[in-house]
């Protein structure tokens, strides 16, 4: 580790905190400028002039924007997080527990998803031209080509509606035990899993293939290394930067993206949250989701970059 | 003595991407004796290498050997499985690459590399494979031999891995190594310290070697026997000494007198031009890369103040090696590169630095050609489109008047008029550097600019390229600046060589000079450093090493 290292990371850390920044801002203003007044909404019928006027000094309405982006900004800082318009409960409680369901989903679609593209993309770039890469190849771009709705109807209808394996909606919370765990996830697991996999098994073997076309894989061989190894030590190494960069690129998705997925099989996570904020113009609501989403990115990205900066030996 | 290794009627093919089948290696035959060094030369496209790698049992990706045997030590490389085949690899036979620099992996230390084949094979335990990398790194006469394993690639110089791939293939104790053009992307004062590594390591061992080269020079200090090449079939098969000096084939007499072209003398004499003004004169030039200094200047000086003259119709020649600076310096005089100081008159009149703020006509006088033709030439036009760009853009050339003017360059550089209408892909590189001459003279130039131009040729078709330079500056009274790494090349067609290193000019003189007892130290390194046709020669030079010291990047 040198101090070569040290800048670059620090430097991908504060763009990272200034991309943060110039989201949040374009955030705030984009709800601002969302049609209708904030307290003429919130009133509904009771909106009489003066009930109107007295609501928005004491939600600071009259301030100047800029004022109430800062305030808005320090409070997401400090962890206020804001009221919610459409129940008057603090956002933190609405979202609490829905976060923490979008992250299990992700974190179950992760756990399978990743080692599952990442052996298929190697192993396709292993046998580059054989039957079986021509298959998986095949097959990922089928993959690719059919909508998440698609493949989540056809799961509800195949399993649930004529199986009846599995129940057609997902209710997180009530799992107590490992079965009952894989009967709720497998049908969002799995069309999830469809999405980001594919993605990753392109990317992965495609960086795979292009290493083991270096002369240095030739010459791997030319000491009599195995397959194996010349994939695993000598290739793979290499192609790490650009599989790390898919694999966060994929797993983004499963925070802000899974919204039609969420909404087919009914499970509580935080897509579904946002949209029924929108619905019901809750904008601190919406503004926060947003915020959640971005920071989930950015902390994939970012974490990627960075893996891929000290995975490079010319800066060791 | 018995044979080591006997090539019987071997034959190789290719997939082209149309599909179709080419044999590339038609029934060569040959022997290699045990601890004997055997050179395969030919030109680019011979199949020496295809040749080489078929002693490993591996033909590269579209290729396969589709007859005849290899036997090495009585086991059939073309015949045996995978498995066995992988066995022999690093043990028996091991292979020393031509670009060390992309061979070995940027992501482990030279060491994990070094003794990567003592533990693919468990051939001992760590710690000795770890002893013995050291030992031939001393062997090799690699600087800091206990620490240099700890490095990665990246971090020690051209010359120095070519040497620890040679350690790499010996850590196994081979009978044959494999050498593929070990030095050709190797400074010439660098490529003796290695040639002569090797040369010492191989006898001390008494290791059989191939070494596949298109230098005959290079060959000649190393080779016992040289078998010459050409399509895929062998021409002839000799002693070193009988092909050097008796060459029957025809097309190795061709070869060998590409090696020495005739010496240049000038039409235009000295004291002639010296009355005119020059047509280029570069005054106190710095340049160079990188984020500007607080006072402007770059922080990567390529360029530390060099002047320099040429006279109407002569040539100057720029040698040294890579990292001197010559391709800034034509940069420079071309306007891409605009220098932080200094400043390039052309004819009397000073250029603007930045080729924007030249006029049109000043462009159109002052061509540049470069080293790499593929890359200069536009993939997707055809080679009309090419060179009629600059009729259309300086002569405002259009229909039929273009069309015949472009049949003329073509006849100029010798190119059948049939190729018009292909495009560059279709065309060989010698072809292609002519495309790129003749797009030069499209714009009916007074000094072109020779940015290595024969670097990436064969020496047959390099020579070809000399002599149709000298022929157009006989007709059309041009110029040539003409930059090179190789001394015989400059020697060849220019007046006047400038010696650079380091950025700086440390020499100017005529051919004739080069090499003479009063000449700059560098510029009498390097002309002792070109390899010489006659075998004894490596064995029998004589480098002051405190000369070697001070110039050497080593």
């Amino acid at each position: 580790m040198n101090t070569q290292i040290l800048s670059l990371v620090f430097k991908r850390l504060l763009v990272a905190i200034v991309t943060l920044l110039i989201v949040s801002f374009a955030v705030f203003f984009a709800t601002e400028m969302l049609p209708g007044d904030v307290a003429e909404i919130l009133l509904g019928q009771a909106a009489t002039p003066e009930a109107v006027a007295g609501l928005r000094t004491a939600m600071h309405l009259n301030d100047p924007a800029i004022l109430r982006f800062i305030r808005w900004l320090y409070g997401l800082a400090t962890g206020d997080l804001g009221i919610s318009y459409a129940n008057n409960m603090p956002i933190s409680h609405l979202i609490g527990g829905r976060f923490v369901n979008s992250l299990k989903l992700a974190a179950v679609t992760a756990l399978f998803s990743v080692p599952i593209a990442l052996t298929l993309g190697i192993t396709a770039a292993m046998l580059r031209g054989s039957l079986y890469d021509r298959i998986v190849t095949t097959i990922t771009i089928a993959v690719i080509s059919v909508p998440e709705f698609m493949v989540a109807t056809s799961a509800v209808l195949i399993f649930a509606v004529y199986l009846k394996w599995l129940p057609a909606l997902s209710f997180a919370n009530e799992v107590h035990s490992f079965g009952e765990l894989l009967r709720v996830f497998a049908m969002p697991v799995i069309t999830l899993s469809f999405v980001i996999s594919a993605q990753m098994i392109r990317m992965t073997r495609a960086a795979v293939v292009e290493t083991l076309n270096t002369p240095y894989v030739e010459m791997a061989l030319l000491k009599g290394a195995s397959r194996r190894r010349m994939v695993l030590k000598h290739a793979l190494p290499n192609a790490l930067g650009p599989i790390v960069n898919a694999i966060a690129l994929s797993l983004s998705y499963l925070l802000g993206g899974v919204i039609i997925v969420e909404t087919i099989f009914n499970y509580p996570g935080i897509a579904k949250l946002m949209v029924d904020a929108v619905a019901t113009r809750d904008l601190p609501l919406i503004q926060t989701c947003a915020m959640i989403f971005c920071l989930a990115y950015l902390f994939l990205i970012t974490l990627a970059d960075i893996i891929a900066i000290l995975s490079n030996p010319r800066l060791r | 003595m018995a044979n080591l290794v006997e090539i019987r009627d071997l034959k190789v093919e290719a997939k082209t991407d149309s599909g179709r089948t080419v044999e590339i290696i038609r029934g060569v035959s040959f022997d290699i004796a045990e601890g004997e060094i055997v050179a395969l030369i030919g030109e680019s496209g011979s199949g020496k290498t295809t040749i080489a790698l078929t002693l490993m049992g591996y033909a590269r990706a579209g290729c396969r050997i589709s007859k005849g045997s290899v036997l090495f030590a009585d086991k059939d490389m073309a015949a045996i499985s995978e498995k066995s085949r992988a066995s022999m690899r690093g043990t028996k036979v091991a292979y020393v690459p031509q670009s060390a620099a992309a061979a070995f992996n940027p992501a482990q230390t030279i060491m994990e590399q070094v003794i990567e084949v003592a533990r693919i094979h468990k051939l001992m335990p760590m710690d000795e494979a770890r002893v013995r990398a050291v030992d031939l790194f001393r062997a090799l006469a690699l600087p800091n031999p206990d620490t240099i394993g700890s490095r990665y690639p990246h971090q020690v110089s051209g010359g120095q891995l070519q040497r620890l791939s040679a350690a790499m293939a010996l850590i196994g104790n081979p009978k044959l190594v494999i050498f593929d053009e070990p030095t050709t992307a190797l400074d010439v004062t660098t490529q003796i310290e290695v040639l002569r590594a090797f040369k010492s390591v191989m006898k001390k061992k008494g290791i059989g070697g191939v070494y596949v080269s298109h230098d005959l020079a290079v060959v000649a200090q190393i080779a016992d026997r040289i078998l010459v090449l050409k399509n895929g079939e062998v021409q002839e098969i000799g002693t070193t000494a009988q092909i050097l000096s008796a060459p029957k084939h025809p097309y190795t007499r061709e070869l060998l007198g590409a090696f020495k072209p005739a010496s240049y003398a000038s039409h235009v004499k000295a004291a002639d031009a010296s009355s005119k003004v020059p047509i280029l004169e570069v005054h106190d030039v710095v340049a160079g890369y990188g984020p500007l200094k607080s006072n402007g200047q770059p922080t990567i000086l390529a360029l530390k103040s060099v002047n320099l003259k040429l006279e109407q119709g002569r040539n100057l020649g720029i040698i040294g090696e890579s990292g001197c600076g010559k391709s800034t310096l034509a940069r420079v005089i071309a306007g891409i590169l605009p220098p932080f100081s200094g400043s390039v008159c052309f004819d009397g009149k000073e250029l603007s630095a930045d080729a924007r703020g030249r006029t049109r006509d000043e462009l159109r006088k002052l061509q540049i050609v470069f080293q790499f033709a593929d890359t200069a030439l536009n993939p997707a036009k055809s080679i009309s489109d090419i060179v009629g760009r600059p009729l259309a853009f300086y002569h405002g050339m259009g229909g039929g008047d273009r069309e015949a003017r472009i049949d003329q360059l073509l006849d100029m550089v010798h190119l059948p008029r049939a190729l018009k209408h292909r495009q560059p892909s279709e065309l060989s590189g010698g072809q292609k550097q002519r495309v790129n001459l003749a797009r030069a003279l499209a714009a009916e130039p007074q000094l072109i600019l020779c940015d290595e131009i024969t670097s990436a040729l064969d020496t047959v078709v390099a020579a070809a390229i000399i002599d149709l330079l000298k022929e157009l500056q006989r007709e059309l009274g041009l110029s040539y600046v003409f930059i090179s790494h190789d001394l015989s090349v400059v020697q060849a067609i220019c007046d006047e060589i400038a010696v650079m290193y380091a950025g700086e000019k440390v020499a100017q003189m005529p051919p004739s000079a080069m090499g003479s007892q009063d000449s700059h130290p560098y510029s009498r390194l390097l002309f002792s450093s070109v390899p010489k046709l006659d075998p004894a020669w490596l064995d029998s030079l004589e480098r002051d090493p405190e000369l070697v010291r001070a110039f050497s990047k080593l």
